[in-house]
């Protein structure tokens, strides 16, 4: 659409990369046993250490009230570290004041300055920073030109759609080449459509600005679509970080296999396993390089299989040699357009599982007996 | 949708719900002032003498004058002790926001008599106030018959009129504006200067205006606190009407304060004041009541 119109090559030819000031294009932010507590029965962000490295797009994901956003604010400065350090490039700005990191902010609800044009909000971070009146005319015009959002200079933001304005917020934040830029559900008002839409955005600008962006979102499907890496929080902790495809696929324990995509768990309990795992009278084969290297595996296992590894058949004895299987009852099919789920009880206790199969493959109805496989190689043995 | 909807409920026979307070306003406020307007100009035939009686008389100067900077003197304390008030009303809980809003309003709530005669009681020779002053060495301070003490209970009384345009815009500006403000390179001063401050203006300039004309025509606390020596417009205008009985002077010198006001008014609605003022109130009563 407005791409090919564009003056600017897409090549590394960006506000950031160009700016004389600071070359510096990603900046390294390490956070050491950050620790933030209200005085509540548990602190809101517990001894929690992560490195961001230079450039990346590291997205922290968790259910509300797990502590990413107290972690991003800290990291902003809108909030004061209880205990831990965190250093930018190497050098402590824990005490600095936010106006004095350098930093830029996307909020979710935009955040823009009613009384201020545009123009004016875009150029609000050059002016407190003292940029010259000529240099400022072209660092907003290249940034709006960035963020496709060019000749609205002159509208105030009451007169933009929402995607409008996180557009204007987005070039707020990055006119001023921060050293990293701080998303905090930038996309939670929007509506689907437009989120996907802003998703391609926000990664293109990634790329093209080059500079670390630490995200913050509860959506898992918004955080495995644009992030380098993700560390996924639950009640202050950090449980895991990794690229959305090994959180996915190589989840250390239960809460992340839950958090990230539908799974099928089967809980071990305590009981330990060894070449083979046993599961109501079940007995299934391990693959050791399945077992998670969590510390919690030794004392609480379970067993997690995503829904488009199980098979579903009707005779036992199709199951190949080698696979891990189950006795089930269909209780549902949902038809998903792409894909069916077939809704399962499994074993005695008549558990819910879910097989993701064919959307053309209507051979399964409510009621039937059908056996459950999949290869030992991929499930997941993970801490409960 | 919500411009069809308003239309349909408010059809055009709406309007007449109008007409009774039209009629009674008709009444009780355009016929008298009318009368008084004519009064000052025909009596006893058509002559501009009664306004030319204003600017030439030698009192009717002064005292304006006198009755302008004692209502910016007002204005301005009221609005020193009313922002920061209404600051902190947008900041502290629920609980504590009621009961800062029911300090402020007492005044409303006393009678005007019980709080002139309190003001009288405490600012009066031998008074508290007096005391206090004569504690510290500074003898002869009454207050009680004069402008200043007339100033002081003025404060008082108008300071709501301050607070509550200033706390329903303040109350609808989005904290997080100051954080982005922080977050793109301002310390929380230049954050308050540069966003907070411009975000108050339509509810600084309402309290200002309301403030200001209020004082402008205040009768009863002069009356009772000031003295003949030191009186104020209003004070002037009833010894015209009630002692004199020259309604065609009095009449002259109350259009001369209303067309004063009116154009103080207009002035102030070039700023987006009093109006705009009024629609951050509602809606961000809406926010609370969500």
């Amino acid at each position: 659409m407005t791409i090919s119109s564009k003056e600017a090559p897409a090549g590394p030819a960006t506000p950031v990369a160009s700016a004389p000031a600071s070359g510096r294009q990603g900046t390294q932010i390490r956070l050491a046993d950050v620790t933030k507590d209200y005085g509540l029965a548990a602190p809101a962000v517990d001894a929690i250490s992560l490195t961001i490295e230079p450039g990346e797009f590291m997205t922290l994901l968790g259910p509300s009230g797990s502590g990413k956003t107290t972690t991003l604010n800290l990291i902003a400065g809108f909030e004061t570290l209880t205990a831990g350090t965190i250093a930018l490039n190497g050098s402590d700005v824990g005490t600095l004041p936010p106006h004095k990191r350098n930093l830029g902010m996307l909020f979710q609800n935009y955040a823009l300055f009613p009384h201020l044009t545009v123009a004016q909000n875009v150029a609000y971070p050059l002016r407190e920073r003292k940029v010259g009146k000529a240099e400022i005319a072209r660092r907003v015009a290249e940034v709006l030109d960035l963020v496709q959002l060019p000749g609205r200079d002159g509208n105030y933001p009451s007169q933009l759609s929402g995607g409008q304005q996180q557009r204007v917020a987005l070039a707020r934040a990055i006119v001023f080449n921060p050293a990293a830029l701080l998303l905090d559900e930038p996309l939670g008002a929007l509506d689907r459509n437009l989120r996907g839409a802003l998703q391609m955005e926000i990664r293109r600008i990634h790329r093209e600005v080059g500079s670390t962006f630490v995200f913050v979102t509860h959506d898992q499907e918004e955080a495995m679509n644009l992030s380098d890496r993700i560390a996924l929080f639950n009640s202050g902790h950090i449980e895991q970080v990794g690229t959305p495809e090994e959180l996915y696929r190589r989840p250390d324990t239960l809460f992340t296999a839950r958090f990230l995509g539908d799974s099928n768990v089967f809980d071990l309990g305590s009981g330990s396993f060894g070449s083979t795992a046993s599961w109501e009278g079940n007995s299934w084969a391990v693959d050791p390089a399945t077992i998670s290297g969590h510390s919690g595996v030794s004392s609480h296992a379970a067993i997690v299989v995503r829904p488009e590894d199980v098979r579903i058949v009707s005779d036992p004895t199709a199951v190949p040699a080698g696979a891990n299987s189950v006795g089930a009852a269909v209780r549902d099919v949902e038809y998903m357009g792409s894909y069916r789920t077939v809704m399962l009880d499994v074993g005695q206790a008549g558990r819910l599982g879910r097989a993701r199969v064919d959307a053309l493959d209507s051979a399964f109805s409510i009621g039937d007996r059908v056996t459950a496989w999949w290869r030992p190689e991929r499930q997941r043995i993970v801490a409960a | 949708m919500t411009t069809t909807t308003r239309t349909r409920r408010a059809p055009r026979a709406s309007w007449l719900l109008l007409v009774p307070a039209l009629a009674l306003l008709a009444v009780i406020l355009l016929v008298p002032l009318g009368q008084s307007l004519l009064r000052s100009i025909g009596t006893p035939q058509f002559t501009l003498e009664h306004y030319a009686g204003l600017f030439t008389d030698g009192v009717t100067m002064t005292v304006l004058g006198r009755t302008a900077l004692t209502a910016v003197i007002v204005t301005i304390v009221a609005f020193l002790l009313g922002y920061p008030y209404a600051y902190l009303m947008t900041r502290v809980g629920p609980r504590l926001r009621g009961v800062l809003l029911v300090i402020v309003l007492i005044p409303f709530w006393t009678s005007v008599m019980a709080r002139n005669y309190a003001w009288i009681v405490l600012l009066q020779r031998g008074g508290p106030v007096q005391s206090v002053f004569e504690f510290f060495g500074a003898g002869d301070v009454v207050f009680q018959g004069s402008v200043v003490g007339v100033t002081i209970a003025m404060s008082q009384v108008l300071l709501p009129f301050m607070v509550l345009p200033l706390f329903s815009s303040l109350g609808g500006i989005d904290r997080k504006l100051l954080l982005a403000a922080r977050g793109l390179g301002s310390s929380p001063l230049v954050a308050f200067w540069k966003i907070y401050w411009p975000l108050s203006r339509g509810g600084v300039v309402s309290g200002l205006i309301l403030v200001f004309t209020l004082s402008l025509g205040f009768y009863v606390t002069p009356a009772l606190l000031g003295s003949p020596q030191q009186s104020l417009i209003a004070q002037l205008l009833a010894q015209r009407t009630t002692q004199l009985l020259d309604f065609a002077g009095a009449g002259a010198l109350g259009i001369l304060v209303l067309v004063i006001t009116l154009a103080l008014v207009a002035w102030a609605n070039r700023f987006g004041g009093t109006i705009s003022a009024i629609g951050v109130a509602s809606t961000s009563q809406q926010k609370e009541s969500r």
